[in-house]
């Protein structure tokens, strides 16, 4: 089997080992599932990795409220076609008790709000092993991440205590109250998870393909003026483009990319032929230089 | 082609970290949004080149102290082949984040500064990939802009490292010398015409040109058991599937196997991947097999063909790469993962310590300290299946882990 061993094939295996590995070595493992293309195509990986059984884990969501609505109705249809198990959790729900604070201006987001929510979510299940779609070369931080990594008490990262990751053994033993954050498609990139999309043939939402959209421009980007959730000054004129997003976040810190993608194979090509990285739309990462890492190092997957 | 892995290994200042920048930038990898990031840092650092470094040192203490700490992973791609770099950092105490990017990489790329030579650090960054044998090594002598492109200082460089190569164990690795200039590009990706004394490759090109069998080690089948699938349901009410990752070379539908520790002897009835059913399990697939017997089976078994066993004992010796600051001593407990199996070791002998620089061993150690690297043997409080390293990469190394911290604290190859 598996004659072609080709690169998407060899990194499916290897992730199909970590989901393995996960499901063998943790007692009440979750897959963190936001609903974009990574975390289908985690969702894919763990359904072949334990064929013919049943995934032996459930699905959380942490919802910001900020969603595309595409996302969640995906979402719902997904672990249903596939009987699973789903777990949801609000930022907003967090911010009604008063645990985090909702930023406000124009380049409010509630990105950062999302951590507290999750390491709530992980203390109330007890969760030992989170599954996340990160991929190292997604950004320099998460360039450093281990397939395992472990987490404290408080959730955080230790960058600079890494454990060393030998061959492809995966050392899986923490304290009660640690817990490890799992990174199955470390190794993919955005053109991998692609490729395997299309190979594949997974669905996945409306709103990674081409459509019209009422958007306006701010900073050189461009922004979703659907469903009033970005911040948009009365200057700030809407217009109507053909565009598609490349990655879904929070609605508040993603930005879309002009495109005519409107089949998988087109968007390979795009992607293939595309001068800006993935994360070059996320102003989450514009804040500084250290964005991601700050984000990390208190608990952000 | 599967993904390349390749090391890096060079010290400080070397320009490993240039020379991975350069490679993205030459492929065009670099995307416009992070090249403009570069060409920015590099204006506020007051520098009047690109600072290429600054695409992969991506923590912030290795941005402010200009060095790099930790493995970072670096992606790009050709035509041919799909590339991960282990960026590993130079230093002399970083030495088991070397072993680490080594570990899972099938190549690797030893950086010399042309103006300084064959130095201390690069004996060690040669020993290490010779240790954990690499098959495939390139000595980049890089610099060659700043000492006139001179062949003479190339020659003397590769005399002197050709010295260290008639003292190294593993006698089979290939190694390739290539004069590069990192910061000016000269045969990274595009071949130099500054140097038209040298007649090799650039750097990729040689690359591109490895095929698996230069990289890989073909031996004998072993298949560890990860995970047992029992699904229970109407439709697969007595299905019982061993999942786990073929190592070393392929199992076939009708193999003639045994079950290690139970050496309890069946048949190859199925191999799945995913709902279909094949007919070989590859190297390094991650298969779901099925026996004609029903037998008892766990993770931590190892299925193996009948007749072609490893040694199953609960006692080896093995160079150990020390790799915490709590020192590994003599009575010492610890856990050996191997593969998926744990078992709890006791560190029966340090028979000698190694000196990573060629400069000979150590009989009277008594304890190892982070970085250190020797030959130890231990006791194991049940067997394990291991080949010795040199025949199996994967089935003859294994990890320490303290079980106090949990930390993975050594990496082991099997003698």
């Amino acid at each position: 089997m598996n004659k072609d061993t080709s690169s998407i094939n060899s990194l499916e295996n290897e992730a199909i080992y970590i989901m393995r590995e996960v499901a063998a070595q943790f007692e009440k493992p979750v897959l963190l599932f936001s609903g974009g293309k990574d975390s289908i195509t985690l969702v894919r990986l763990a359904v072949k990795a334990f064929y013919p059984a049943k995934v032996p884990f459930p699905l959380m969501h942490i919802d910001t409220g900020h969603n595309f609505p595409e996302t969640i109705e995906f979402r719902d249809r997904l672990v249903k076609e596939l009987g699973l198990e789903l777990i949801v959790r609000n930022v907003q729900d967090s911010i009604d008790e008063g645990k985090v604070k909702e930023e406000s201006g124009r380049y409010a987001s509630r990105n950062m709000l999302q951590t507290t929510t999750l390491l709530d979510a992980i203390e109330e299940f007890k969760f030992d092993a989170c599954i996340g779609g990160a991929r190292r070369d997604e950004e320099k931080a998460r360039a450093k991440e281990r397939i395992f990594s472990v987490r404290d008490d408080f959730g955080q990262w230790d960058e600079k205590n890494q454990r060393p990751e030998l061959f492809d053994m995966l050392n899986g033993d923490i304290e009660h109250g640690q817990n490890v954050r799992v990174f199955p498609i470390s190794n993919w990139t955005e053109l991998d998870v692609w490729s395997y999309i299309e190979k594949e043939n997974i669905e996945i939402p409306s709103i990674y393909f081409a459509h019209k959209r009422k958007v306006f421009l701010r900073d050189g980007m461009i922004w979703s003026a659907e469903d009033g959730i970005v911040y948009r000054d009365d200057n700030e004129e809407v217009l109507e483009k053909m565009v598609r997003f490349r990655t879904v976040g929070d609605m508040s810190c993603t930005a879309a990319v002009l495109s005519d993608a409107v089949s998988i194979s087109k968007v390979v090509e795009e992607i293939r032929d595309s001068t800006i990285s993935e994360r070059g739309a996320r102003i989450d990462d514009k804040r500084s230089e250290a964005a991601m890492e700050k984000r990390k190092q208190q608990g952000y997957f | 082609m599967e993904v390349l892995k390749i090391a890096t290994a060079g010290s400080v200042d070397d320009g490993k970290s240039t020379l991975i920048g350069r490679i993205l930038y030459d492929t065009k990898s670099l995307t416009s949004d992070k090249l403009k990031a570069i060409e920015d840092k590099s204006e506020q650092l007051g520098y009047d080149y690109l600072d290429f470094s600054l695409a992969t040192d991506g923590l912030m203490a290795e941005r402010e102290q200009g060095i790099t700490i930790d493995v970072a992973h670096i992606y790009f791609s050709t035509k041919k082949k799909s590339y991960i770099i282990a960026d590993t950092p130079g230093h002399v105490e970083y030495t088991r984040n070397m072993v680490t990017g080594a570990s899972t990489s099938q190549a690797s790329i030893v950086l010399i500064d042309a103006r300084k030579g064959v130095i201390e650090q690069t004996n060690r960054h040669f020993f290490i990939n010779n240790l954990l044998r690499i098959k495939d090594v390139v000595v980049a002598i890089n610099k060659m802009d700043l000492v006139d492109y001179s062949e003479e200082t190339y020659n003397k460089i590769k005399a002197d490292f050709s010295e260290l190569m008639s003292k190294r164990d593993y006698q089979d690795q290939k190694i390739t010398f290539i004069p590069v200039s990192a910061l000016k590009g000269d045969n990274v990706v595009n071949k130099s015409d500054k140097m038209p004394w040298y007649t090799g490759d650039a750097l990729l090109q040689h690359l591109e040109d490895l095929d698996k069998n230069d990289v890989f080690n073909v031996g004998t089948p072993r298949f560890p058991v990860q995970y047992v699938i029992r699904p229970k349901t109407e439709d697969f009410h007595d299905f019982r599937g061993y999942a786990g990752k073929v190592y070393g070379g392929e199992l076939s539908v009708g193999d003639d196997i045994m079950v290690l520790p139970s050496k309890t002897r069946s048949k190859i009835k199925d191999i799945y991947f995913y709902d279909e059913k094949y007919q070989t399990a590859s190297r390094r697939s991650s298969v779901t097999i099925t026996l004609e017997n029903d037998i008892n089976v766990s993770r931590g078994d190892m299925i193996v063909k009948d007749g072609d066993l490893p040694t199953i004992d609960k006692q080896f010796t093995a160079n150990v790469c020390w790799m915490d600051s709590e020192n590994l001593t003599v009575g010492g407990k610890y856990i050996v993962q191997h593969g998926v199996n744990k078992v709890l070791a006791k560190v029966d002998r340090i028979n000698h310590k190694i000196n990573p620089d060629y400069s000979g061993i150590d009989k009277e150690a008594t304890s190892l300290g982070v970085n250190d690297i020797a030959s130890v043997s231990f006791k194991l409080n049940k067997p394990i299946f291991f080949d010795q390293f040199k025949n199996h990469r994967t089935n003859g190394s294994f990890i320490l882990i303290d079980p106090q911290s949990n930390n993975t604290v050594g990496a082991g190859f099997i003698q």
